[in-house]
C-alpha cells in the first residue's frame, strides 16, 4: 500500500448505518413497520432509507424491507446501501417463523452480529397444505438454525399477542424491536410514533406494550415440533355401569402401554355406534392381540397391537352420511361453531351445511339387500341419481333441515345392517387378514401394512382414490414380504402415496420397488 | 377508485419552495414533475411506478390549479402517442410504465417520436422492472434509448438526485429536440427518502393555447423524404446538441480523487452499491468519501466521449459497471477507446456477472476481482469483509433449505379469479388436461400450485392471439385466459379481434374483476365504481359482440362453481365454430373489502340488521386429505394438527380472516368433496322477528339435542 492510500483510509470515517431487514409475506403490515423504524429515526435526527420489492408479493408472497440508518451529520449527508449486504445485517425483523428461516437461508443472519427477532406462529404455504398427508415444515430444524446463525433471537408468538390484544403483528415486531434495544431510543420515542399514526392507535400501543414486556421477560419460547394428541389412560370410573364394564374389559385384555389408543378408539367407537360397538372392537382387538403375542411381538413391545388399536378403530369409524348428520346435529357442535365464529351479545347464528349426497351414500345406508338391488338395476339407479345427485344447503338451524339430519343421524340404530357397513367390514377383514398372513413371517412388514390404512379417508371421490392408493401401495407385497427391508420400503411407498394427489410419487416408488 | 387513497401523498405534491419532502422515490419523481412545470402526463399502471398514477389520479385539485393535464393512458403505446402533443407546441409532458415490458408496447410511438423529434419537453419515466421483486423478463431498456436515438437518464438512487434528474431531464430534451427516458430501478422507485421541495410551476405555454393556435411542419412527419432527414438531424445536430448540454450541465458526476491508477464507470443508478463494496474493502466511507476514482453516468446514454477519455487517460485500468445484458456501454467504451487508441484496460463483465441484478455480495466480489488484478496494493491489510458463507455451509443451514417453503404471490383472500380456476380444474378432471395460454394479471397465479393451469405467458392482453395458431381440427380446443385489464390494454383487437376474423376455434376466458387489480385496482373501462372523471360500467360482452363474436357467455357471479365448470365444459364441447368467450366477472375481493368493510361497520354501528358470513370446518368430519385446499389455495383456508390420537394429519381450518366468499362450499359441492364445510351466518342487530323465529327454533331443536343426549351412553368430554 502506498502512502498516499494510507493517510487516505485514515481519512475515511469509520461509522456505519444501522442496517434491519424485515421479512414479511404480503399483508401482515411489513411496509407499516418498515415506516415507522423510518418514522422513528427521523424523529430522533438520524438519517433513514429504506427500500422494498413489493412487486406482486403484495398478493400473499414473501418479501423483504430493507432499511439503513445512521445518526444525521449536519455537514455530510450519507450514502446509503439499498439492499442488505449477507453477513452485514445487524437487526432482521421476521413476520412468521418460516420467514426466519429464509433470512437464515439468505444469509442476512450471522453470529457475530444479528438479532434476530421473530414470530414463532406459522402461516403454512400452499405446498405444505396442499399435500394429502401431513406436509408441514418441521419447526425445529428452524430454531436450530436460527439458534445458531444469530447472535440473540427473540422469538415467541407474536401474532398471537397481537390477535389478543386487537392488532395486527406489525404492532408486536415494532414492540420486540423496542425491546432489543438495537436502536437507541427510549420506549416512548417508539410510542410516540406509533401516536403519529392513523388508526388502530390504541390497539397497536397495546400490542406493543404487550410484546415489549414480553420481549424483556421470555425473549425466547421455542414452538412445539407437534400438537400434542391427547391421550389419557382408561379412567377408574367413568359414571355408567355399561362403559365401566368396557373399561374393564379393556383393561384385562391388554398390556398397560397399549391401554391409552385402545381407550382413544374405545372412545371414538362408543361415541360413532354405541358401547356394545365398542366391545366388539375389544374383542377383535384381543384376538390381535394374542396372534401378536404368538409372532413374539413382546420383542417388538406389540407394536402390532398398538397399531392395530389405532387403525382398527379408524377403519371400525368409517365416515357414513349418518356419522356427518350426526356429527353436524349435536348440541356441543352449535356451542362449538358459535365459540369460533365468535358470536356476540343478541347475535344469532345460523349455519349452511354443503352436502353433495349421491346414490351411491343413499345406497350405502339402505339395508344391505335393498341397497344391491338397487345398485344392481342400473337403470333404476340412474334414475334415482338424478334425483338425488345434486348439492344441497343445509339450513341446519331451521327445524325442517334439521329434522331431516336428525332423522337421518337417528337411522344408527339400523347401521350394523347397511350395504356401507357390510362393505366397510369386509375392507377391513382383508386388510387385516393381510397383515396377519404376514406376522409370523415378517413382523415389521405386519405392522406396516396396518399403518397404510392411513391412505383410506375422506368422502366420495376422494375416498375413491384413497382406496385406490392403498391397493396400489399393497400390490407391492408380494416383492416385499420376504425382504427383510420390507417395512421400510412399504413405509417409503406410503409416505411417497401421501405425497401428491394423482400418485406420481407413488407411481415412481413402486417403480423403484419392482426393480429391487 | 384505486384500492387505497392517496390523500396523504396528494398532500406531499402541494408543498412549497424549501419544504422536506418525506417519501418514495417514485413520489419524488411525481412531486418533480409539478416543480418542472409540465403539461400533461400519462401512463399506464404497473410496478413499480403505479402511485406516480394512482397519486395523480387522487389530486384532482392540484392539478386543476396547476392546469396540468393527466390521463389514465388505456396503454403504453396511448401513453407514448401522447408525447406528440410535445412535437410541435413547446409544451412539456411525461408519461411513465414498467419498462421493459411497456416500453416495448410504445416502441411504435417512441420510434415516430424521436424520428421527427420534439419542441417541448418529453420525459419518459420508467420504472426498470430488473432484478429482485421483478415479475416480467429480464431485458434492459437501454437498447430502445441507443435504437431510437432517445437519451437515457439513469441518476443516482437518492430523493435530490433522482428529482434533478427530472428537471434536467426536460432541459435537455429541449435542448437536443429529442424525447429523454428516465430510468429508475425497482428498490429506487420505493426507496424513502427526502429533498428540499421547490413551488409548483404552472406551464409557460398552455394545451389550450397549442390547440387554438395549431401549427404544422411537415419536415417533422415520418415520411419521406422527412424521415431521411430526421435520421441526419438526430446524429449531426440532435445528439452533439444533447452531449454539449450534458457536459455544459455536468449532469454525470466525479467521485474520490482526481487521478489514480485505476477508476471505475458507473452508471448512477448503481453508484450506492459501488460505494458500499468499496467501504467494505476499505477504500470508502458511508458518507461517499473515496480513494478510488469514480465516475458516475447520471446520463447511462449516449455516453460524453470528453469525459470517460478524460477519465480513462492515464489510467491502468478501469471498471465498467452497468446491470443486466448486453453490456451495451462496455461495448461502446471499448470501441471509443480503440478509436482514439488509448491503453487503458477496460474491466466490466469479465469480472462482473452478465446477468442479474448486482446484489452486495456480486457487487464485492467483482470490485474485488478488479482490484487484485490492476491495484493490488490499493486493497493493502484488507478488514474483514461480511460474509455469510460458514453459516450457509453449516449442517443445520443446510438442513433448513429442506423445509422452507417457496412463498410466492397468491391469490388473495376471497380472490374471485380463485373459483374460476377451481372450475378448470373440475372440467380438466373430466376432460382431460387442454393447452392453456395464459395472460398477464393476477390470474396468472393460476400457473403456480394448487392450480397449475396455463402453459405461456406472451403479454398483455395477448393471451388469446398466443393460442391462434391452435386453430385446426382436433379431439382437444386451446383454452386462453386474460384479464380485463389485458382485454382493454390490447386484448380487444389484438386477440378478441383476431381470434373473430379467423375463427380461431378456442375457447377465450376473460376474467372480469371490475379493476387493473394486479397493477393496484385502478379503474379501467368495464369498471363497475362511477368515477366522475372516468367513464366506466363499459360492458366486456358488448364490446366483443360488437366485434364479431357471436358465442359469449357471461357468468355474473364466478364463486358459482358448478356454472362456472358447466359453462366451460359447454365452451369446449359444443358444435359451433369460432371463439367461444367466457367473461366471468365478480369483483376484486381486497378492493371490495376496502370498499364495504366500513360501510358494514358503519351500518353494524348504526343498529342495521346485517348479516356477516364467514366459512367454517367441522374438524370431526374432515378426514385431512385437503382436497379442498387443492382447489383453492385461499390464505385463510389452511391446515391445524388435531389432538385427536386416531387422525394422523392435520385437518382444514379457516381462520377468521375469512371473507365469506364461498369458495369452499360451492367447491366442495361442486367436486363432491366432502361435507365438513359450514357457512356460519351471523345476524347482527336482529330484528324482533329474527329474535322470535330464532328462540322457537332453539326451543324445539334444543328439545331434540337434549332428548338423543339423554339416551345415549357416551364417555365425558375430554376424559
Amino acid at each position: 500500500m502506498d502512502d498516499a492510500s494510507i493517510s487516505g483510509r485514515a481519512r475515511l470515517s469509520t461509522a456505519k448505518p444501522v442496517t434491519i431487514a424485515i421479512l414479511a409475506m404480503g399483508g401482515q403490515g411489513g411496509g407499516v413497520l418498515s415506516d415507522w423504524i423510518v418514522a422513528l429515526a427521523e424523529m430522533k435526527g438520524w438519517v433513514a432509507q429504506s427500500t422494498s420489492v413489493p412487486g406482486v408479493a403484495q398478493r400473499t408472497g414473501a418479501t423483504i424491507y430493507y432499511i439503513e440508518t445512521i445518526p444525521g451529520d449536519a455537514n455530510r449527508e450519507p450514502t446509503l446501501s439499498l439492499m442488505p449486504t449477507p453477513g452485514d445485517v445487524d437487526v432482521v425483523i421476521a413476520a412468521e417463523l418460516m420467514e426466519a428461516g429464509r433470512s437464515v437461508l439468505r444469509g442476512v443472519v450471522t453470529p457475530g452480529q444479528t438479532t434476530l427477532i421473530t414470530s414463532t406462529h406459522r402461516s403454512y404455504a400452499v405446498a405444505e397444505k396442499e399435500k394429502p398427508g401431513n406436509g408441514i415444515a418441521d419447526p425445529t430444524l428452524v430454531i436450530s438454525a436460527t439458534d445458531f446463525a444469530a447472535k440473540r433471537t427473540i422469538a415467541f408468538d407474536m401474532e398471537a399477542i397481537a390477535a389478543k390484544n386487537g392488532s395486527v403483528i406489525s404492532s408486536a415486531l415494532f414492540g420486540a424491536f423496542a425491546a432489543s434495544g438495537a436502536l437507541p431510543f427510549t420506549r416512548e420515542d417508539f410510542e410516540a410514533v406509533i401516536r403519529t399514526g392513523g388508526k388502530g392507535i390504541e390497539p397497536s400501543l397495546k400490542t406493543f406494550a404487550a410484546a415489549y414486556d414480553h420481549a424483556l421477560a421470555k425473549p425466547k419460547i421455542d414452538p412445539k415440533p407437534k400438537a400434542d394428541k391427547h391421550l389419557p389412560p382408561p379412567p377408574e370410573r367413568t359414571g355408567h355401569p355399561v362403559l365401566d364394564a368396557l373399561v374393564s374389559k379393556l383393561k384385562s385384555s391388554l398390556p398397560l402401554a397399549l391401554q391409552p389408543m385402545a381407550y382413544a378408539g374405545v372412545k371414538k367407537l362408543t361415541d360413532f355406534q354405541d358401547p356394545a360397538y365398542a366391545g366388539e372392537y375389544l374383542d377383535r382387538l384381543a384376538g390381535l392381540f394374542a396372534r401378536d403375542r404368538q409372532s413374539g411381538g413382546e420383542v417388538h413391545g406389540f407394536a402390532f397391537t398398538a397399531e392395530a388399536a389405532k387403525y382398527l378403530a379408524i377403519a371400525m369409524a368409517y365416515d357414513d352420511v349418518i356419522r356427518v348428520a350426526d356429527l353436524k346435529v349435536r348440541g356441543s357442535r352449535f356451542d362449538r361453531v358459535k365459540k369460533e365464529v365468535g358470536v356476540k351479545g343478541d347475535q344469532i347464528l345460523y349455519t349452511t351445511e354443503f352436502m353433495h349426497p349421491r346414490m351411491e351414500e343413499v345406497c350405502g345406508t339402505l339395508p344391505k339387500g335393498l341397497g344391491r338391488w338397487i345398485e344392481e338395476n342400473k337403470g333404476l339407479y340412474d334414475f334415482l341419481d338424478r334425483r338425488v345427485n345434486k348439492g344441497r344447503r343445509v339450513k341446519t338451524g331451521t327445524i325442517f333441515w334439521f329434522l331431516g339430519l336428525y332423522m337421518v343421524s337417528g337411522m344408527r340404530r339400523f347401521r350394523r345392517g347397511t350395504l356401507r357397513h357390510a362393505r366397510e367390514m369386509a375392507f377391513t377383514a382383508e386388510w387385516l387378514d393381510k397383515a396377519l398372513a404376514l406376522l409370523p413371517k415378517n413382523y415389521a412388514l405386519a405392522v406396516e401394512v396396518l399403518k397404510c390404512r392411513r391412505l383410506v379417508k375422506g368422502y366420495s371421490g376422494t375416498h375413491v382414490r384413497g382406496i385406490s392408493k392403498f391397493d396400489r401401495v399393497l400390490s407391492a407385497l408380494p416383492l416385499l414380504e420376504t425382504r427383510e427391508d420390507g417395512a421400510d420400503w412399504l413405509r417409503r411407498l406410503r409416505q411417497a402415496a401421501l405425497l401428491d394427489e394423482d400418485g406420481i410419487a407413488l407411481d415412481g416408488a413402486l417403480k423403484t420397488v419392482a426393480s429391487l | 377508485m384505486a384500492e387505497r387513497s392517496f390523500a396523504r401523498e396528494v398532500e406531499d405534491l402541494k408543498l412549497g419552495e424549501g419544504e422536506i419532502f418525506r417519501g418514495e422515490g417514485i413520489l419524488a419523481i411525481t412531486k418533480a414533475l409539478l416543480q418542472s412545470g409540465v403539461s400533461y402526463v400519462g401512463g399506464y399502471q404497473g410496478s413499480p411506478i403505479s402511485h406516480l398514477m394512482d397519486v395523480l389520479a387522487d389530486a384532482k385539485d392540484v392539478m386543476e390549479d396547476l392546469g396540468v393535464h393527466f390521463e389514465t393512458s388505456a396503454s403504453e403505446a396511448a401513453a407514448a402517442a401522447m408525447l406528440s402533443a410535445s412535437v410541435m407546441y413547446p409544451v412539456r409532458g411525461a408519461v411513465t410504465w414498467k419498462s421493459t415490458a411497456g416500453t416495448n408496447v410504445a416502441s411504435d410511438a417512441l420510434s415516430n417520436l424521436s424520428s421527427g423529434g420534439v419542441t417541448g419537453g418529453a420525459l419518459i419515466i420508467i420504472g426498470e422492472d430488473y432484478g429482485e421483486g421483478s415479475s416480467i423478463m429480464q431485458e434492459r431498456s437501454h437498447a430502445y434509448a441507443m435504437k431510437s436515438q432517445m437519451w437515457l437518464l439513469d441518476p443516482r438512487p437518492n430523493l435530490p438526485s433522482i428529482v434533478k434528474a427530472v428537471e434536467d431531464g426536460f432541459e435537455l430534451s429541449e435542448a437536443s429536440n429529442t424525447p429523454v427516458m428516465l430510468q429508475v430501478r425497482i428498490r429506487a422507485c420505493h426507496v424513502h427518502g427526502q429533498f428540499v421541495a421547490k413551488d409548483n410551476r404552472r406551464p409557460a405555454f398552455t394545451l389550450k393555447e397549442a390547440m387554438e393556435n395549431p401549427v404544422r411542419d411537415v419536415n417533422r412527419i415520418v415520411l419521406p423524404p422527412a424521415s431521411f432527414g430526421h435520421e441526419k438531424d438526430k446524429l449531426e445536430r440532435r445528439w452533439p446538441a444533447a452531449v454539449n448540454f450534458v457536459k455544459e450541465r455536468k449532469l454525470n458526476e466525479f467521485f474520490g480523487p482526481e487521478t489514480g491508477e485505476i477508476g471505475i464507470i458507473t452508471v448512477g443508478g448503481l453508484y450506492n452499491g459501488v460505494l458500499r463494496g468499496l467501504q467494505q474493502l476499505g477504500l470508502a466511507d458511508v458518507y461517499g468519501e473515496s480513494l478510488v476514482p469514480i465516475y458516475v453516468m447520471n446520463v447511462a446514454y449516449p455516453m460524453i466521449d470528453d469525459e470517460v477519455i478524460a477519465f480513462c487517460e492515464g489510467k491502468k485500468a478501469v471498471l465498467m459497471v452497468e446491470e443486466g445484458a448486453p453490456d451495451y456501454i462496455e461495448q461502446g467504451l471499448n470501441t471509443l477507446l480503440r478509436r482514439r487508441d488509448i491503453q487503458t484496460r477496460i474491466s466490466g463483465k469479465d469480472v462482473l456477472p452478465m446477468g442479474g441484478e448486482y446484489t452486495a455480495p456480486v457487487m464485492l466480489k467483482g470490485l474485488t476481482s478488479f482490484l487484485e488484478a490492476h491495484a493490488s496494493p490499493l486493497l493493502g491489510n484488507r478488514p474483514p469483509v461480511p460474509d455469510p458463507s460458514p453459516v450457509l455451509s453449516d449442517e443445520r443451514v443446510k438442513a433448513l433449505a429442506t423445509v422452507v417453503p417457496p412463498r410466492p404471490a397468491g391469490f388473495c383472500t376471497g380472490c374471485p379469479e380463485r373459483p374460476i380456476f377451481a372450475a378448470m380444474k373440475l372440467v380438466e378432471k373430466e376432460l382431460g388436461p387442454h393447452h392453456v395460454s395464459a395472460d398477464i394479471g393476477c390470474h396468472l397465479f393460476s400457473i403456480l400450485p394448487p392450480f397449475n393451469i396455463g402453459g405461456t405467458t406472451m403479454g398483455y392482453g395477448l393471451g388469446p392471439a398466443s393460442a391462434s395458431a391452435f386453430n385446426v381440427e382436433a379431439g382437444k380446443r386451446a383454452i386462453s385466459v386474460m384479464g380485463d385489464g389485458g382485454f382493454w390494454h390490447n386484448g380487444l383487437a389484438t386477440s378478441v379481434g383476431n381470434a373473430v376474423f379467423n375463427k380461431q376455434d378456442g375457447v377465450m376466458l376473460i376474467v372480469d374483476n371490475f379493476y387493473s387489480a394486479a397493477t393496484g385496482g385502478q379503474d379501467i373501462l368495464s369498471s363497475r365504481a362511477d368515477n366522475p372523471r372516468r367513464k366506466t360500467n363499459n360492458s366486456i360482452v358488448a364490446a366483443v359482440k360488437g366485434i364479431g363474436a357471436t358465442w359469449v357467455r357471461q357468468i355474473d357471479r364466478t364463486y358459482d362453481v358448478a356454472t362456472m365448470r358447466d359453462t366451460l365444459r359447454e365452451a369446449l364441447t359444443t358444435k359451433e365454430k369460432g371463439p367461444k368467450i367466457i367473461v366471468a366477472s365478480s369483483e376484486c375481493m381486497l378492493n371490495r373489502q376496502r370498499r364495504i368493510k366500513p360501510q358494514f361497520a358503519a351500518a353494524v354501528k348504526a343498529g342495521k340488521r346485517m348479516v356477516k358470513e364467514r366459512f367454517g370446518v367441522d374438524e370431526d368430519v374432515c378426514t385431512g386429505d385437503h382436497a379442498c385446499i387443492r382447489l383453492s389455495g385461499c390464505p385463510s383456508l389452511s391446515v391445524k394438527e388435531t389432538d385427536d390420537p386416531l387422525k394422523d394429519d392435520p385437518v382444514a381450518a379457516i381462520d377468521n380472516s375469512c371473507v365469506g366468499c364461498g369458495n369452499c362450499g360451492e367447491v366442495s359441492e361442486a367436486a363432491v368433496l366432502c361435507p365438513s364445510f359450514y357457512r356460519a351466518d351471523v345476524i347482527m342487530n336482529p330484528t324482533g322477528w329474527d329474535r322470535f323465529l330464532a328462540s322457537m327454533r332453539s326451543k324445539v331443536i334444543g328439545w331434540l339435542q337434549r332428548r338423543r343426549e339423554s339416551r345415549r351412553v357416551l364417555f365425558a368430554e375430554g376424559a
